[in-house]
């Protein structure tokens, strides 16, 4: 057993590339040891990558080769000789070596040879080679003169097996190439010098031999080391990081340092004054910074830059001042615009939105703000509590912000700056939070639009996306969703769901449908809502079966009512009585399946009381009586777990099958009247198990 | 602000122009002039987009670029815009094992020690849709700022390039504000010479020609005129290009002006984002017809 060293030094890889390369060299290199017979259930490949090092650490591999006898079938035994003697010389065997044996086909001969295990060491410099060769980088390119693809140029291959050096080279095209050697190098600013490979023990020992020459090779190393030194230096200031947001580019700042070096930065006073999510977006999405709250949890004007060289308190400075001027031109651009654009009422930019399309066919987003005020109106009548003014107001000004100097430079801030410059332009507290909110939400983990006009507004938008995109026949297709409209969807169940809404989704699209001046609700539209609704709830780690038995009824438009019907299934089949009547479903379901099959009838779902003993009359009372409350489903379930015992008293006194076929049709009518009960409130065809 | 530089290395903005040129000249480079038209780029000088493809197999150049980006102008107002500028353009055909060696060198020749900086080559793949290029490699950061876009030249003309030329660009305005510790691109030094002997700012030799374009670009330009323009220069693109022996660098001149004239037309804002793609396309097409005319030029000559 022996281990083997990979490394590739290259200029630098791009920072969203470098998790993605040590996983890809893992994976490759497994399955060609794999390949040659020599990788071990206990082989272990590592795939490690920092800006310019991609390294593959494999244990326990094979030295050589199993040796391997190769069989080979040739002719039948009574096959003419010139046949023979060709397969003789394809095989390199002679006569007497050639063995017969019995095929279900005849008798053959066959050539047998054993083939000696090869050494590893000698074999690894193709399979390398192949992995160069073909490595999976997303974006590739040719240097000099060579033809040879790589992310970017590549200087060394270092290639250790048992820890000694293995000889090879690749040919790069062009007359050039790189020798196979074992020596890598550390920090291209704090120790370019040469680190000798040659005998290392482990991956730790390699990663201990950069880490000396300041580069920590292991990406989550690098993660950990920013975020606890960045801790520290934040606690320094009594700060702390915002962490949530930090995850979201914490692997692009930590590809593009070999040796991360927080150093704490300053935002000047005056830009303070500005919105956080502004700050955020400027310090954090576009400079790439470490954004820090205060102690009250405020957005802190510390922050945190990464160098990429140890510290040195005369260059830490110098680091730091460059870093702060670049962000002050940065947070000098935002200001301007944040001043610029709130000198004019958010109104006076409504008549822009009529130059900005907001699909081929569909408008501009000026008519997407006609459309959305006129939906706001039609829903919010039916959302408790909703100031409809208000309603119609925020979507009227809803999107006057996308042509603001701000959004159109931070795109990701729409509907945030809306809604600050409506505050600044007067508009109401309500108008205001439901501008800001009305693109939530954006994802399924996103927050839901929290006051009620901006749940109208929300929806409001959203279904106007739908209705548009259906209407031009914009649907989404298998993986396919180029404007998200299964998200669309998806926010619109939220807000309906968690609001507890009942709304008549059928009437506001059709609203919405007249608005854009289509004939009529697109056919498909109701069932892809429906749709996303099953998906909706079975992310809520609802059943597969529950959802598809409450969801049965495929007419409706009353989302809540659908989902309210799902969970409720759910709580009765979980609980005792529940379990009970499904026991009891069952025999009475496959009863009815089988005699309907005998009598090649359906039967009616009536029994005459005058035929029953008292265990059938016990059943025939509560089924008989049962009212069909459609709208509470709690009820009708309710219900049905009364039946549960009658029912099981029933199978525990009767038998269907009485001699007397009058009783025994009577019994199966009484069945009959059990199944057509239970599937008025939900269609338990579909519960599994 | 503090800045790094020996005593002897001159940090005025001409100086700086001076020690690029010195230090690519003393690594073999040809040291060029400007090309004589409007381009909004180094990279559409004749001397980066034809020679990348041919005839030499080896090509080294560097010279300065002014640069013209009729959108960006601000009318002499905002701190860091500039409607034109300059670039200083390097070029070196193969591009050399060392590269990123020779360019650090070259901060240091300008007075931009590395040593005492946070330099970060960062992921920035370049294309240029008017030229029908493409190349892989970074932008270059400074303690965070972008100083030079460091690409590996891979099509040209929609032609592969081969060898491999690497291409540097330095935006020598940026550049000179960070070294001086200037916030405003018109507060930098030019000369070195002190202002009460007649030393001259940026603002002082550019600032009105700001102003005077920025109106000119936006407002006055007359677009029937550039219409006009860009259609002439296109079909007489086309013409050189399909004479029994192709006259490839007149016909990439007017390629040249169309590029321009199309800048020019869209800051005016008359050119719809429908209209857009399309015109970036018929550039591309002269770009493309340009460059398969100068290989084939260059074969012919190697042939006969």
């Amino acid at each position: 057993m022996a281990d083997l060293v990979i490394e590739f030094v290259s200029e630098e890889i791009p920072a969203r590339m470098q998790a993605g390369a040590g996983r890809d060299l893992a994976r490759l290199i497994e399955t060609a040891l794999a390949t040659l017979g020599v990788w071990h259930d206990n082989s272990v490949a590592t795939g490690l990558c920092a800006p310019r090092h991609l390294l593959a650490y494999v244990t326990n591999i094979a030295t050589s080769q199993p040796d391997r006898i190769i069989e080979k079938r040739g002719p039948r035994v009574d096959a003419p000789e010139a046949a023979i003697a060709g397969f003789l010389k394809s095989t390199g065997v002679s006569r007497e070596e050639l063995v017969e044996e019995d095929t279900p086909k005849g008798r053959f001969l066959f050539a047998r040879s054993e083939i000696t295990g090869g050494d590893t060491a000698a074999l690894l410099a193709p399979i390398i080679i192949d992995i160069l060769t073909h490595f999976p980088w997303p974006k590739s390119q040719r240097w000099g003169r060579g033809k040879f693809r790589w992310v970017r140029p590549l200087h060394r291959i270092n290639i250790l097996f048992d820890g000694k050096p293995l000889a090879g080279a690749l040919d790069l095209g062009g007359g050039d190439a790189i020798t196979f050697g074992a020596t890598s190098c550390g920090h291209y600013f704090e120790a370019p010098d040469d680190i000798d490979l040659a005998g290392v023990r482990n991956l730790d020992d390699v990663k201990a031999r950069l880490r000396a020459g300041y580069v920590m090779l292991d990406q989550d190393e690098r993660h950990d080391a920013i975020i606890s030194e960045a801790k520290k230096l934040a606690a320094s200031q009594s700060c702390h990081l915002n962490e949530v947001q930090l995850g979201n580019y914490l692997a692009d700042i930590a590809g593009l340092v070999e040796w991360p070096t927080p150093l704490m930065g300053q935002i000047e006073d005056r830009f303070m004054v500005l919105p956080p999510e502004l700050l955020q977006a400027t310090i954090a999405t576009h400079q790439k910074y470490i954004t820090l709250s205060d102690a009250d949890g405020k957005f802190s004007s510390n922050f945190i830059v990464l160098s990429n060289r140890l510290g040195d308190a005369v260059r830490d400075k110098v680091i730091i001042a460059g870093n702060q001027r670049v962000l002050r031109a940065r947070l000098a651009d935002a200001e301007f615009f944040w001043q610029q654009d709130q000198a004019r009422q958010l109104e006076s930019y409504l008549p822009a939105l009529g130059d900005v399309t907001f699909y081929e066919g569909l408008g501009s987003i000026h008519d997407k703000a006609i459309r959305i005020e006129k939906l706001a109106s039609a829903i919010a009548p039916h959302m408790p509590s909703a100031n409809p003014k208000a309603a119609s107001r925020a979507a009227r000004l809803a999107k006057a912000d996308l042509v603001t100097g701000m959004v159109v430079e931070f795109p990701e801030l729409q509907g945030i700056m809306g809604g600050y410059y409506a505050a600044a332009s007067g508009e109401d507290k309500a108008v205001c939070d439901a501008i800001t909110a009305h693109y939530r939400p954006q994802g399924p983990a996103d927050d839901l639009p929290a006051t009620p006009e901006a749940m109208v507004v929300a929806l409001a938008d959203k279904i106007d996306t739908l209705v548009g995109f259906f209407g031009i026949d914009a649907k989404p297709t298998g993986s396919k969703d180029p404007f998200a409209l299964r998200r669309a969807a998806l926010g619109v169940i939220r807000i309906i769901v968690d609001g507890q809404l009942t709304i008549p989704l059928g009437k506001i699209l059709q609203v919405s449908t007249s608005g854009y001046g289509f004939a009529k609700v697109d056919a498909d539209l109701l069932p892809f809502i429906r749709d996303r609704l099953r998906g909706y709830l079975r992310d809520q780690k609802m059943r597969h079966d529950v959802v598809a038995a409450a969801l049965a009824d495929d007419d409706g438009d009353d989302i809540y009512l659908m989902a309210t019907r799902a969970s409720a299934l759910a709580g009765f089949l979980a609980a005792a009585d529940g379990t009970g009547l499904m026991a009891g479903w069952r025999r009475v379901s496959s009863i009815l399946a089988a005699e309907e099959k005998k009598a090649k009838t359906t039967f009616a779902a009536t029994s005459d009381p005058a035929l029953f003993t008292e265990a059938e009359k016990a059943l025939f009372d509560p089924l008989s009586t049962m009212a069909v409350n459609q709208d509470n489903i709690e009820l009708q379930l309710a219900a049905l777990g009364a039946l549960r015992s009658p029912i099981d008293l029933f199978f525990e006194k009767i038998v269907v099958n009485d001699d007397d076929p009058a009783i025994r049709l009577n019994r199966l009518g009484l069945l009959a009247m059990i199944r057509e009960k239970m599937l008025a409130v939900a269609d338990f065809t579909k519960i599994e198990g | 602000m503090p800045t790094s530089q020996s005593d002897e290395i001159r940090t005025d903005f001409q100086s700086i122009i001076l020690n690029l040129q010195r230090h690519w000249a003393k690594q073999g480079a040809v040291v060029l002039q400007p090309y004589d038209m409007e381009v909004g780029a180094g990279t559409f000088h004749p001397a980066t987009t034809l020679r990348a493809l041919g005839p030499d197999d080896i090509w080294r150049a560097a010279y300065v670029q002014p640069s013209r980006r009729p959108s960006d102008g601000r009318y002499g107002e905002n701190p860091n815009r500039m409607q034109h500028f300059y670039q200083f353009q390097v070029i070196f055909k193969p591009s050399p094992a060392e590269s990123q060696a020779l360019y650090l060198d070259s901060l240091k020749a300008i007075g931009l020690d590395p040593d005492k900086h946070d330099i970060r080559f960062v992921e920035d793949d370049w294309e240029s849709p008017t030229l029908g290029a493409w190349g892989l490699g970074w932008e270059v950061w400074c303690d965070g700022m972008e100083i030079s876009q460091f690409t590996y030249f891979q099509q040209v003309g929609g032609i592969e390039c081969n060898p491999v030329p690497l291409e540097l660009t330095y935006g020598l305005e940026r550049l000179a504000m960070y070294i001086q510790g200037v916030e405003n691109v018109y507060d930098l030094d030019w000369d070195g010479v002190p202002a009460a002997e007649g030393g001259k700012t940026y603002g002082d030799i550019f600032k009105r020609a700001e102003v005077e374009f920025s109106g000119w670009n936006f407002e006055h330009a007359d677009t029937d005129m550039l219409l006009g323009h860009f259609r002439d220069a296109e079909m007489e693109c086309g013409r050189l290009l399909v004479l029994e022996t192709p006259l490839v660098l007149p016909a990439y001149d007017q390629c040249m002006k169309a590029s321009h004239l199309f800048n020019m037309l869209d800051a005016r804002g008359v050119i719809s984002v429908t209209e857009r793609a399309a015109y970036i396309g018929r550039v591309r097409n002269l770009a493309k017809g340009c460059c398969e005319a100068w290989m084939g030029m260059t074969e012919t000559t190697t042939n006969g």
